[in-house]
């Protein structure tokens, strides 16, 4: 690639990741992905026509759940509650940099 | 290339049992959590306690470590000898090569060969059979940057794989072209810029998560912006017309008579750009001239006694 080559980004909200784009970005299995759907522990995902659609709040969840669960050896539910609560306190920092305490 | 002390990372001794070094990694991934940890560094140190456990977890690994590392002090310039990885069968770790490929030079130079080949490492292990893997990185941007559309240099560091398998740290920069209405936690995909695909598979993408550098006067909430508006008394009580300068240019806004400090204005379709745009939200707050010249005290004066207005009283209604 030359130095002056100007790359174009597409903006994920625009385009949904698949269960597989998501597997891949994440560095796990689909079926760990469908596991963990199946038991509600991504409230947020959507399937459209049988396919699955991921925003990129999913790919941050799933790295965090697929980390805790590693390191931790933590079993899915109680990983899946961590990430519950560091979405809570991603939210609760936004508005506290909003407020301008942050 | 400095040589690293992996038992020091963790914190154990030489001896350590492999439930030890377990135990020790967890405590420094609970203390260097990038999320909630408090310590400085937590995200650089996170990635040493991984590299180390990542070796010491692995028989193997520990086992071509120490007869490596015999008789080296931590920072001591290191060279490993030819050949000296003959004999060890490296099998993949708990890390997928793309996270490997974080790790430290040193890492690189002893095990570069997970991710090759002869490691052992099935090129369909994330789903995609053969296709690369993707890239994550943090990028932080001006929030002017996503009303005009920025381009931005970024710097990654990349693993890249020689002739005989063994990968390397290279640093490549890219020029990017953020798109316009980017908000804050958005990610950014380019495709095809993560790593190179295995037998002629597609490369996999680079996604940049995007944030944005604190702003003295604006505040972002996904598209909407929010920005203190001070206003003079007599602008809020009378009602006026008055300027607010936004990134994108300054737009006129009418303030309603009557306004009062914490009132909130919305103005439609001001925020950040995109489909829809977000809405801009004005927070009023009047500010008080100051009196400190005979003019200004002598109207403040006539204020007091002409107006027989108690804010306390008004409260109370």
């Amino acid at each position: 690639m030359r130095d002056d080559e100007i790359l174009i980004g597409s903006l994920m909200e625009d385009s949904w990741l698949t269960l597989e784009q998501l597997a891949a970005a994440c560095s796990v299995e689909t079926q760990w992905l469908l596991r963990h759907i199946e038991e509600g522990l991504f409230p947020d995902v959507q399937s459209v026509a049988g396919t699955w659609r991921f925003t990129s709040a999913s790919l941050v969840r799933a790295r965090r759940m697929r980390e805790l669960e590693r390191d931790f050896e933590a079993v899915p539910e109680l990983a899946a509650l961590v990430a519950d609560l560091l979405e809570e306190i991603d939210e609760l920092r936004i508005r506290l940099r909003q407020s301008g305490l942050g | 290339m400095e040589f690293k002390d992996y038992y020091q990372t963790l914190g154990v001794g030489r001896d350590a049992t492999a439930d030890e070094i377990k135990s020790a990694f967890r405590k420094q991934a609970r203390k260097y959590h990038p999320d909630v940890s408090k310590e400085p560094d937590a995200e650089r140190r996170m990635k040493e306690v991984n590299e180390a456990y990542t070796v010491l977890s692995d028989p193997e690994k520990r086992a071509a470590y120490d007869q490596l590392g015999r008789g080296y002090r931590p920072g001591q310039e290191f060279r490993p000898p030819p050949g000296w990885d003959s004999g060890f069968e490296f099998s993949g770790s708990g890390f997928s090569p793309r996270e490997a490929a974080d790790f430290s030079d040193f890492f690189a130079e002893l095990f570069g060969r997970i991710g090759s080949a002869r490691a052992g490492f099935q090129p369909g292990e994330s789903g995609f059979a053969g296709r690369g893997g993707d890239h994550h990185a943090k990028v932080l941007l001006d929030l002017e940057d996503t009303f005009q559309g920025a381009t931005r240099q970024i710097s990654l560091r990349v693993p890249k794989a020689d002739a005989q398998g063994r990968v390397a740290l290279e640093t490549r920069t890219l020029n990017v072209k953020i798109p316009q209405g980017v908000y804050e936690g958005q990610i950014i995909r380019l495709a095809g810029q993560g790593a190179p695909g295995g037998g002629g598979a597609a490369a996999g993408d680079l996604l940049l998560e995007v944030h944005f550098k604190p702003h003295t006067r604006l505040h972002v909430q996904g598209r909407d912006l929010r920005l203190v508006l001070p206003v003079a008394p007599w602008e809020a009580a009378l009602g006026a017309v008055v300027q607010a300068d936004l990134p994108a240019g300054s737009l006129k806004v009418r303030i309603p008579a009557g306004a009062q400090s914490g009132h909130q204005l919305r103005v439609r379709g001001k925020g950040i750009p995109g489909n829809p745009a977000g809405d801009l939200m004005l927070e009023i707050q009047v500010v008080l001239p100051p009196a400190n010249t005979a003019r200004a005290r002598e109207l403040y004066e006539a204020m007091a006694k002409d107006l027989a207005f108690d804010p306390r009283q008004q409260g109370r209604a």
